[in-house]
């Protein structure tokens, strides 16, 4: 009932190739903007903020150059953690050397040398797919990791082996470092995703990001009708990191503060990669659902033992988020393959039937 | 040329210079080589049979060897707790194929990758909230496993064997040849190999598939209890032994996903290459090479023979 969209004639090409076509969709995503610009800033508490909503966000980040790669373009990848250290490390080189540039544009530009990064760990899969191209973005991976230890230069051979985020400031407000705002940091990372997300949605919809989905569906018949696997394949590849690269900058600037090797770790790969076989893969909604999920879930678990008066300990809810995680996966892989994202589209198509559910449209 | 020196000539130099040195390093190599061959054993058993790709092997080691420790630690005489970490493991296959693959039959491989690594988070958040997180040494003793080591007098120095060592290599070698034994000469064997050859063949003169899959992750359980045992015994039995077991992902590469042997000469070109690698030429890189070392020759290796040494020539069909 709330979906239905009798009536909404589409009188032009341009209203016909929108992206969001229909008008209840357009009047969500407005309020959620709405509600993510304004009332979150104003409302909500620090904590909520730094610790829910800020680490929700990066991840989401993150979750969609993964989902780049293995939904839409069907490369299974396990170095998404590395390839977020790239970006971090990028970064934070080039603002030890431009500290006069704006530090949102070389977040950015952070992502061009992970794109790079993954170019190059990205040209096995001309030759090889499917499972041997996960292990061998498993040498990504190490290999990189090993790179943020031993290149002394990456960390500019501080004695800790950390990269510690300076303060940066744009229009006299600073925007990273320890003298940031909460609500500051949240409002750049808002505002990088909203912008990304929007361009990734583009992209996936347009030329390349049709030939990645031929790709992944099968790469002989799209190479038959003229799709070139290299360029297709590198390209996943390249925006893909890219995306990574980026949310591994903000990671470290906008959200921790300082990083080492640690935070770039094989986890922190699988992490991603459970947001998006949890949200869904092929989906740009799922990455957010998926990275909501998955930080939210630890927080509830943590949360519902002491509102109960258990007092369990924090190893203890730990293990426990990983059983429940783990028992989450295989649950969706067996009953809903497709994800969060696919149930909210079946809950989509529910609303517009309702109350008469066998109704053909 | 300082460069090219350092990497084409100076490590030969080294190794002819200290031949007993270039022995003890090979040895060691191999022996981690062994037990990388065991861990990817595993995965050879489980792929052939299912075509799955079970992540949750390296994390298997560790559970099994856990289990054993801790019922020794319970209590029990070292025999009875094998016994009884052999039925748990058992115990693990039948649930393993009853609640997850029975439920992905014909699923695409990546979806069957991705289900073992729920396995994986699933074994590991259990085994830590059952077993504690910290490392465990293993009942090496109990078990009637020789310790201490013997020196070896060779090329005018001296090479030292531990004693587990040898013992881990000849466990190794039995276990090989109990498989090969067990593939060729049973019933069961034969039903796996049978399996692994064709699933709708297999099914088509009365094999039960589900029955099978049970089996070979039962094997693959206990190929993991030994490997946990022998590995443990080497250092101690913890959590940083699954991401050392990621390495065998490697040596699969090198050997092909199918095949037993490839396994066992992977394990070991990539245990023995790795530490000559890190000995001879880590100094080149700084050192812990070691880490990516397996990743890295896989992945170079791929670009030239993409199904591994002896593995099945990968045909594309349309």
């Amino acid at each position: 009932m709330l979906y239905r969209e009798a009536g909404q004639f589409k009188t032009s090409y341009a209203a016909d190739q929108a992206l969001l076509p229909i008008l209840q969709d357009r009047i969500g995503l407005s309020l959620i903007l709405l509600v993510a610009f304004v009332g979150i800033p104003l409302l909500a508490t620090d904590f909520f903020i730094g610790s829910v909503m800020i680490p929700f966000l990066v991840f989401s980040l993150a979750a969609i150059g993964l989902n780049i790669l293995t939904g839409y373009a069907g490369q299974l990848s396990l170095g998404t953690g590395a390839f977020m250290g790239v970006g971090a490390y990028a970064c934070y080189k080039l603002t030890t050397y431009f500290p006069d540039i704006n530090i949102i544009l070389l977040i950015l530009f952070s992502g061009v040398f992970s794109a790079a990064a993954g170019v190059l760990f990205g040209l096995p899969s001309l030759r090889i797919k499917g499972l041997y191209l996960a292990i061998t973005t498993l040498a990504a991976q190490f290999f990189l990791e090993w790179c943020f230890i031993r290149i002394a230069w990456l960390y500019n051979y501080n004695d800790s082996g950390a990269i510690e985020v300076p303060t940066r400031k744009l229009l006299d407000i600073a925007i990273t470092g320890a003298s940031a705002t909460p609500v500051v940091r949240y409002l750049v990372i808002i505002s990088v995703v909203t912008l990304m997300a929007l361009v990734a949605a583009n992209v996936l919809r347009g030329r390349i990001g049709r030939s990645w989905m031929m790709i992944r569906d099968m790469d002989i018949a799209a190479e038959l009708m003229g799709i070139r696997p290299l360029r297709a394949k590198l390209s996943a590849f390249a925006f893909s990191s890219y995306y990574c690269g980026v949310a591994g900058a903000l990671m470290v600037f906008m959200w921790i503060g300082s990083a080492e090797v640690e935070s770039f770790d094989i986890n922190h790969s699988f992490l991603v990669l459970f947001m998006v076989i949890i949200g869904g893969m092929g989906s740009l909604l799922g990455c957010f659902l998926g990275a909501a999920f998955i930080w939210v879930l630890p927080i509830i678990i943590r949360a519902v033992p002491q509102l109960i008066g258990l007092d369990l300990l924090a190893a203890t809810t730990e293990h426990l988020t990983n059983i429940i995680i783990g028992v989450l996966i295989i649950f969706f892989l067996i009953v809903e393959p497709h994800g969060l994202a696919r149930l909210w589209q079946l809950g989509k198509e529910k609303l517009r039937t309702w109350p008469f559910p066998y109704a053909s449209n | 040329m300082d460069i090219l020196h350092s990497i084409f000539v100076a490590p030969f130099i080294d190794m002819g210079a200290y031949p007993d040195f270039l022995l003890q390093v090979i040895w060691e190599g191999f022996v981690a080589g062994v037990l990388y061959s065991l861990i990817a054993l595993g995965f050879v058993l489980i792929y052939k049979a299912s075509g799955v790709f079970n992540f949750a092997q390296g994390i298997m080691v560790v559970f099994a060897a856990l289990v054993l420790v801790s019922l020794h630690e319970m209590g029990m005489p070292a025999w009875v707790a094998v016994l009884v970490s052999v039925v748990v493991m058992g115990l693990l296959a039948i649930g393993v194929e009853r609640f997850v693959l029975r439920k992905l039959v014909n699923q695409h491989d990546a979806i069957l990758l991705m289900a073992t690594i729920g396995l994986t988070l699933v074994l590991k958040g259990s085994g830590q909230l059952i077993f504690g997180g910290e490392p465990k040494p293993m009942i090496t003793r109990e078990l009637g496993l020789p310790t201490g080591a013997s020196d070896w007098e060779v090329f005018g120095g001296v090479v030292i064997f531990q004693h587990i060592d040898i013992a881990a290599t000849v466990v190794a070698l039995l276990m090989v040849l109990a498989l090969a034994v067990f593939f060729s000469k049973t019933r069961i064997g034969r039903a796996l190999r049978a399996v692994a050859d064709d699933h709708q063949a297999a099914l088509s003169v009365g094999i039960s598939l589900h029955q099978i899959w049970a089996i070979v992750w039962f094997a693959a359980g206990i190929v993991a209890l030994v490997t946990g045992i022998m590995w443990g015994a080497r250092s101690e039995v913890s959590f940083a032994l699954e991401i050392i077991a990621l390495k065998a992902l490697a040596v699969l590469i090198l050997g092909g996903f199918t095949s037993i042997p490839g396994a066992i000469v992977g394990g070991l070109v990539i245990g023995i290459g790795e530490k000559l690698f890190e000995v001879y030429w880590g100094a080149l890189f700084g050192s812990g090479v070691e880490a990516w070392f397996a990743y890295v020759l896989a992945l170079i290796f791929l670009l030239f023979r993409p199904q591994g040494l002896f593995g099945e020539r990968i045909i594309e069909r349309v």
